[in-house]
């Protein structure tokens, strides 16, 4: 299969980045990137990488602290990051808000815009999550 | 090497209000630095960012029509506003800022306005599109 007329050929082994503009459970971009990653990985695609902007940075840091009963998003990233997917979350935002190295959950980094950067050049598709 | 990969960033909600214009600005100016061809579309009530002659002032933010005034000095001189969005918004070619003047004739540049067909085009031709 031909997308776009882009020359790319089928849709098996795609190269795929993901990033997430919003923080966890007050909006759902989140558990749709990682239900969206989950199911890329399963059909055998690559990730290129995870990028945390905007409240999205929020995503990760290990200070939550939710119900028993109900997810952990950043233990389901770190639990992704573990798999040996590249996830990062940007430093410019995270400054911001207050979200620094000693915060985050394990197998998780914080890095510049170049990172997108390099994901965007670098991944067949960047999907974005957001509001 | 392959050529130069292309990454169209896509404007489409309001500048103020939210931060996603004004964060979604120092990616493109971070990007810009790289081996990357970029262009900006501003869509939707992303055209407003546009608008000459924004004051900031009264919200207690710091603004960014002076970075745009600089986005051609970045090198990102492929900026575009949809000329539905404009028009559906009252905003006419007049009320655009500048984003840089010209290096031989210090005319000013103004985003260039074109028809969403002319966006299509383009935007099937990128290798990534960021909405920011």
């Amino acid at each position: 299969m031909d997308w776009n007329g882009r020359g790319r050929t089928g849709v098996q082994g795609m190269k795929l980045a993901v990033v997430v503009y919003e923080g966890p459970y007050n909006h759902e971009a989140s558990d749709s990137a990682y239900n969206f990653v989950q199911a890329a990985l399963a059909k055998g695609h690559e990730i290129r990488g995870i990028f945390f902007y905007h409240d999205g940075v929020y995503n990760v840091t290990k200070l939550m602290e939710p119900p028993q009963d109900d997810r952990h998003i950043a233990n389901r990233w770190s639990e992704i990051g573990a798999k040996g997917v590249d996830i990062v979350v940007c430093i410019a935002a995270a400054k911001r808000r207050g979200i620094k190295d000693e915060v985050l959950v394990s197998n998780v980094r914080i890095s510049g815009l170049g990172q997108l950067t390099m994901m965007a050049i670098e991944a067949d598709r960047v999907v974005t999550f957001g509001d | 090497m392959s050529e130069k990969k292309k990454i169209m960033f896509t404007v489409r909600k309001p500048p103020h209000g939210t931060i996603y214009v004004y964060e979604g600005l120092e990616v493109k100016l971070i990007m810009a630095a790289y081996d990357a061809d970029i262009s900006v579309v501003f869509m939707d009530d992303g055209v407003l960012a546009l608008k000459a002659g924004q004051n900031t002032k009264e919200l207690g933010i710091k603004g960014f029509e002076a970075t745009y005034g600089a986005l051609v000095d970045y090198e990102i001189s492929q900026v575009y506003a949809d000329r539905q969005s404009m028009e559906e918004r009252g905003m006419t070619e007049d009320d655009l800022l500048v984003i840089g003047e010209d290096e031989d004739t210090e005319e000013p540049i103004r985003p260039q306005v074109i028809d969403s067909s002319e966006i299509a085009a383009m935007m099937a031709e990128q290798h990534n599109i960021l909405p920011f």
